[in-house]
C-alpha cells in the first residue's frame, strides 16, 4: 500500500515534481520517519526536505506535526511556511 | 459561513451587501481587505503569483472561521482569497464579519486574518527586477497569531 505525496511552492520546484506515489516501507509510521526516509533517497529529495529547511507538513489536508501518524492511503503534503493574505 | 478561493477580482460593496442579506439582527460589520503593494523588503515588485493547495485551503479557512465562531459571539463570516497572477493595487483577500455589536466583529476579523496568514496553505512568488523569488514567512505574523492564545 502506498501514500500520495504532494509538494508545493519552493519544495515543488526543488523536487522537480508536484506529486508522487510512495510505497510506505516497514517502520515508517509518522511524519518524522517519512521525512527521514525521503531524505535518505538523496538527490532532489535531500535538497528539498533537508532537516535544516523550514518545512511544513499536512496529513489528509490537516496541518501535522512530527509525531502525526502516517498510514497507507494517506495524502501527505510538504511545503514551506505559508505566506498568504 | 462562506469561504471562496478564486482567480477573479471581487466587488467589496456587492459582497458585503449579499452577505448581510438584509438581516436586521446585524448591528456591526467589520471587514479587512488585503492588497498587493509595489514594494517588499526594499525591492520594487512588478507582480506576484499566488499558489495554493486546492482542497486543504478551503478546509483550513473553514476551520479558522469555525474557531472564530466558537470564540466570539458573531453572526457569520465571509472569506474570499484570490490565487493566480496579481499586480500592485490588486485586491488579494477579503474578510467580512457580521455581529450584533462591533467588539466581537473587530476581534474575530483580526483573528481570522492572523490565522489565515499562518495556517492557510497559500504561497506568494513575487517578481522583482532581479527575477522571481518566493516570499519568506515573517516571524511577526507568527507572533500576531500567537497572541490569541495568551490569557
Amino acid at each position: 500500500m502506498s501514500i500520495r505525496i504532494l509538494y508545493f511552492a519552493r519544495l515543488r520546484e526543488d523536487m522537480g515534481i508536484a506529486q508522487e506515489m510512495f510505497e510506505l516501507p516497514p517502520g515508517v509510521s509518522d511524519v518524522k520517519s517519512l521525512r527521514e526516509q525521503l531524505i535518505a533517497r538523496g538527490g532532489a529529495s535531500a535538497v528539498a526536505l533537508g532537516q535544516r529547511k523550514a518545512v511544513r507538513v499536512s496529513v489528509n489536508q490537516d496541518l501535522a506535526r512530527n509525531d502525526t501518524p502516517v498510514k497507507p492511503g494517506d495524502e501527505i503534503a510538504f511545503f514551506p511556511p505559508v505566506t498568504g493574505g | 459561513m462562506t469561504v471562496r478561493v478564486q482567480r477573479e477580482d471581487f466587488d467589496i460593496g456587492a459582497e458585503i451587501a449579499a452577505f448581510r442579506r438584509a438581516d436586521p439582527g446585524i448591528g456591526a460589520i467589520a471587514s479587512f481587505i488585503g492588497l498587493v503593494r509595489d514594494v517588499n523588503d526594499g525591492d520594487a515588485i512588478a507582480g506576484m503569483t499566488l499558489e495554493h493547495y486546492p482542497g486543504m485551503t478551503e478546509k483550513a479557512l473553514a476551520g479558522i472561521v469555525d474557531e472564530a465562531r466558537r470564540r466570539w459571539n458573531i453572526i457569520d463570516a465571509l472569506v474570499i482569497h484570490r490565487v493566480g497572477e496579481l499586480k500592485p493595487l490588486d485586491q488579494i483577500v477579503l474578510v467580512v464579519v457580521t455581529g450584533a455589536h462591533r467588539g466581537a466583529a473587530f476581534d474575530a476579523c483580526e483573528f481570522i486574518m492572523d490565522y489565515l496568514k499562518t495556517q492557510a496553505p497559500f504561497w506568494k512568488k513575487e517578481q522583482t527586477a532581479q527575477g522571481a523569488r518566493w516570499v519568506e514567512a515573517r516571524a511577526s505574523d507568527d507572533q500576531a497569531a500567537g497572541r490569541w492564545n495568551k490569557g
